[in-house]
């Protein structure tokens, strides 16, 4: 491996092989290596390497970081759109006393299609497309540890979407809650085929999110620029890693317990059935043991884009990285000790339950440390006042309201006057937006230059955030106080005589002015991408590696592999070594690099675009549509998805002579 | 009889030491978030602008630096204290829920059906004991002890001016004890998702001064009251042979059901169908022709009969005070 400046310690790879054996087939080749700069032979040659194919067999085959990460960032949004419009059928079905606007039965679809849409569909792909686009960029390597997984899981993504939404439309919408508590999702009483198709969604959006968790984690262990070491990672690469080992651990847990009550439906077992010796608490306990570190999933991301955000527009190195660092995992650990604060109005024992209080209590200091971190940071930097960093000044008022009724919520007694309430509903509004949307819109409007290569206008970008924060504010604050004067959550309907009408109507209203917000944006978006001005390198003036590369990025990313020995390596140059170079132009090739320091270890050859992860989602699809509807096809419907799988994992020998050629080349 | 619900005016001491609880909340809630919102607000007003262009000032500042630690040092520890303060007030006020006396309790069964409550009074004393339906009355005064059960899906019983809510598990027995201290008609609702109708799923809890109680009981302990028109006599005809005593029990009469509500002193009700309709006779006999209007998704199916029939029935159900 040679460099482009001055010398690095050149680690061998452990599979690389001294010299070559025969010179002669060698020279009739180039055997291109990259290093060179743009316009440069290699160059061209290692973007042509790197780009995926066109046509609709290329768009299917296609597994490059920066295409798949889009493709989630985009569905999801689209997502985010339809459940918006959902919540707002909602809202207005809720605005007046005694409407019959929607009945029981679609409203009860309604509210459980949204739930799941958001939370499944929306909040967590869209944090790990994003991580998909942008962690590759800032860690300074070429695509994510195992591109064809992801694939797959953008595939099984679309199609479970699809499959909730198709549900939906034909009148088989689960109708459960997005929380599908047995026995109302039990065999006796979630009749019809709704609750089926809840459970195999949520087994097929947690197979996703799983998927790509694991090859998020790969990625940032071992292919980290050489001298990244976990003290130079940037913050949101760590908020990505916590996120995806949480997400490692809990997400096994909602998909047993999704078939566990599949197979109470289907094949007549009695986890649940308490006549037969199963407990319904049993599904809450496994349920909410995956549902509160799913908060934190969505949360834990949004606080990496303030992260990466804040520092850029306050022109100073984050403060306090370390704590920041250090609370990220603190909360990723205690996310997992607070699940029964969700079940204090049950007869869990008291004693237990006070223990689930002091932990709901203590995750708010993790919390409070990065808040006061970001506000020292704020105070002692320059700020640069564009839509990003006003959203991020969004985000503390709105998340803060949340986090303090969160406080109110994790205490037993108090919970149990306001648990199922409205003010329940207004606190995880009051979080998921604030704690992720907010931040979500700042990473949007951040690194949008860098996705696109054109720049959203920061005027109707300040605008398009006022009008949220205001609607925001009008649609859930007004929750608080109907939460309180007993407005229970999830009802379609209600009295007159209850006196919940006014405030309800005011909900309505602040929806309306969300959805205003929400088509600013998208008229933001379209007219950016038609006229947009374009983005330089660095629009921002950013401080880490994606901004190095330019607007939109190369699809190689890097025409030659940085090398680090900052945390902002763009701020502070490193010292004689810049780049690494050497990797083959002509096939896929990554560098790993040790898990703890970065140093280079060994060269990695990437599998190139194919078609196996693509008709692998559909073969899974095909097993889990079959087993909706019949037992037999249960086993039957697993054949389709091994023949799929064992011709993706086919030996290719062509490949494989390939890549050892390159191993052999000096 | 409308009834009240709303946390912030407690009708018992549950309810008392729970406002209490969420006042001290509030107002710790309320400062942290003025201060941190005061602060962030004066470091944005105060820190210098730059632009994107403004190089970035990455070099050390010692001495800043150690003003910023502290001072996010100081905000922690704080807030550290803060929480640990309300960690206590919450485990006070959970202790102070817990130890409600339970001498000379009046003991309910409370059982919770799709999509109506089932109460049964002095379960354990065969003589005395009686079921009604989604209207309890409580003495003032007197400590309540109701035993929780659910036949079908997961219930929750809160009356938010009385107590907070405790769950109804199938397969599961738990207990929440209450006190009315103010007379008064309190309104609860079911609190969890239940299913198509868990919008319509209230209960009122009428809380009596003890010899209002009283009274109450020994009414209610009473097979219903003979009818003493033609009309009303009709009306009973009716639901003896009609569908109605299929699951509707009057007590005293040929109605045995034991499906859907006790219908013995259903005219001493103020709500039909769980808090969907007032009880009046008009409203009870267009309830009765075809519930599903009112309530859809309800067991109880239409009743195609004669406009004079309803009539009649309305009649006798109003009867049975």
């Amino acid at each position: 491996m040679t460099t482009a400046s001055g010398s690095v310690p050149s680690t061998p790879g452990s599979r690389r092989r001294a010299s070559n054996k025969d010179p002669s087939k060698t020279a009739a080749r180039r055997f291109l290596r990259d290093g060179a700069g743009p316009g440069s032979a290699a160059a061209a040659e290692l973007e042509r390497t790197w780009t995926d194919k066109e046509g609709i067999i290329g768009f299917l085959k296609a597994n490059g970081h920066k295409t798949i990460g889009l493709r989630f960032v985009v569905t999801a949004l689209c997502f985010f759109g339809a459940a918006g419009v959902m919540g707002g059928l909602m809202r207005h079905q809720l605005a007046t006393a005694d409407s019959h606007l929607l009945g029981p039965d679609f409203y009860n679809q309604l509210f459980t299609v949204h739930g799941t849409t958001m939370m499944f569909l929306f909040a967590v792909p869209v944090m790990q497309g994003f991580a998909l686009y942008i962690v590759p960029l800032m860690i300074g390597t070429r695509n994510t540890a195992f591109p064809r997984m992801t694939a797959c899981a953008y595939w099984l993504y679309v199609i479970g979407g699809l499959l909730l939404f198709g549900g939906f439309l034909t009148n088989t919408g689960p109708d459960a809650g997005w929380f599908a508590y047995v026995p109302l999702a039990g065999p006796e009483h979630g009749i019809g085929k709704r609750v089926d198709v809840w459970n195999m969604l949520v087994t097929y959006s947690e197979a996703m999110g799983l998927m790509v968790a694991v090859d998020i984690t790969t990625t940032i262990l071992k292919l980290r620029a050489p001298g990244m070491t976990l003290r130079h990672m940037p913050l949101f690469v760590w908020a990505s890693l916590v996120t995806s080992v949480m997400i490692i651990f809990a997400m096994p847990m909602v998909m047993l317990a999704a078939n566990l009550v599949q197979f109470d439906r289907m094949l007549g077992t009695h986890f649940f059935n308490p006549a037969e010796g199963g407990d319904p608490l049993l599904w809450q306990h496994l349920f909410w043991f995956f549902g509160h570190p799913e908060v934190y999933f969505i949360f834990v991301p949004a606080l990496g884009f303030i992260s990466a955000v804040i520092p850029t527009f306050a022109r100073r190195p984050m403060f306090g990285h370390d704590a920041i660092v250090l609370s990220l995992i603190a909360t990723g650990f205690l996310s997992f000790g607070l699940w029964v604060h969700h079940m204090f109005a049950t007869n869990v024992p008291e004693l237990g339950k006070s223990f689930f209080t002091a932990m709901s209590f203590m995750i708010a200091i993790p919390t409070a440390l990065q808040i006061f971190c970001w506000i020292a940071t704020i105070g002692s930097g320059r700020l640069v006042m564009r839509t990003p960093f006003l959203f991020v000044l969004g985000f503390f008022f709105i998340l803060l309201i949340g986090g303090l009724t969160g406080i109110m919520l994790g205490s037993v007694p108090l919970d149990l006057q306001v648990h199922d309430t409205y003010f329940v509903v207004a606190h995880l509004h009051y979080v998921l937006i604030g704690g992720a949307v907010f931040p979500l819109f700042a990473a949007i409007y951040y690194w949008f230059p860098k996705i696109t290569g054109r720049m959203l206008s920061d005027r109707l970008g300040k605008w398009q955030f006022w009008i949220f924060f205001i609607g925001v504010n009008l649609t859930f604050f007004p929750l608080h106080i109907l939460g309180l004067e007993g407005m229970p959550r999830r009802i379609y309907t209600y009295g007159p005589e209850t006196g919940w009408g006014f405030l309800s109507f005011l909900s309505a209203a602040g929806q309306v002015i969300n959805d205003f917000s929400m088509l600013l944006f998208v008229f933001n978006v379209a007219r950016s991408l038609i006229k947009g001005e374009r983005a330089t390198a660095d629009p921002w003036g950013g401080g880490t590696l994606e901004w190095s590369v330019s607007s939109p990025p190369p699809a190689c990313n890097f025409f030659a592999l940085p090398v680090v020995s900052s945390r902002e390596p763009l701020w502070m140059p490193s010292g004689d070594v810049t780049h690494v170079s050497g990797l083959s132009a002509e096939i896929r090739e990554g560098l790993t690099t040790t898990v703890i320091d970065a140093v280079p270890d060994t060269r990695y050859a990437y599998p190139g675009p194919e078609i196996w992860p693509f008709v692998a989602a559909l073969a899974v699809t095909l097993w889990l549509v079959w087993s909706i509807w019949s037992v037999p096809g249960f086993a039957w419907g697993l054949i389709p998805p091994a023949m799929a799988f064992i011709a993706w994992y086919w030996p290719n020998k062509k490949e494989a002579i390939e890549e050892v050629t390159w191993e052999k080349e000096p | 009889m409308n009834g009240i619900h709303d946390v912030r005016t407690p009708a018992g001491p549950q309810a008392a030491a729970l406002f209490d609880l969420w006042n001290v909340m509030l107002v710790t809630c309320t400062l942290v978030f003025v201060a941190v919102i005061v602060v962030l607000a004066v470091a944005v007003w105060r820190a210098p602008r730059g632009t994107e262009q403004t190089s970035p000032d990455a070099t050390d500042h010692p001495r800043k630096d150690t003003i910023l630690r502290r001072s996010v040092g100081t905000a922690l520890a704080v807030s550290s204290v803060l929480l640990f303060v309300l960690l206590f007030a919450s485990l006070i006020a959970d202790r102070a829920i817990a130890t409600l006396p339970l001498t000379d309790a009046v003991r309910i069964d409370l059982i919770g059906h799709q999509f109506w409550w089932e109460a049964r009074y002095d379960p354990r004393d065969p003589a005395l004991t009686f079921a009604t339906a989604n209207e309890l009355h409580v003495p003032v005064g007197r400590p309540v002890l109701m035993s929780l059960r659910a036949d079908d899906v997961i219930h929750s019983f809160w009356v938010p001016n009385l107590a907070g809510k405790k769950d109804l598990i199938p397969g599961r027995e738990s207990t929440i004890a209450f006190r009315a201290d103010l007379p008064g008609v309190y309104r609860g609702q079911c609190a969890e998702f239940c299913g198509y109708q868990h919008a319509h799923m209230a209960l009122i809890v009428v809380a009596d001064a003890p010899a209002d109680f009283e009274r109450w009981l020994a009414v209610q302990r009473q097979p219903a009251t003979e009818p003493s028109t033609a009309q009303q006599q009709r009306g009973r005809d009716l639901v003896e042979h009609g569908s109605c005593a299929m699951c509707h029990t009057i007590a005293g009469t040929g109605a045995k059901g034991r499906r859907a509500p006790d219908l013995t002193h259903v005219g001493s009700r103020s709500w039909l169908g769980a808090g969907t309709l007032e009880n009046t006779a008009a409203s009870r006999a267009h309830w009765i022709a075809d519930p599903q209007r009112y309530k859809p998704g309800v067991d109880m199916p239409p009743l195609a009969a004669a406009p004079a029939d309803l009539v009649a029935l309305s009649a006798y159900l109003g009867s049975l005070q």
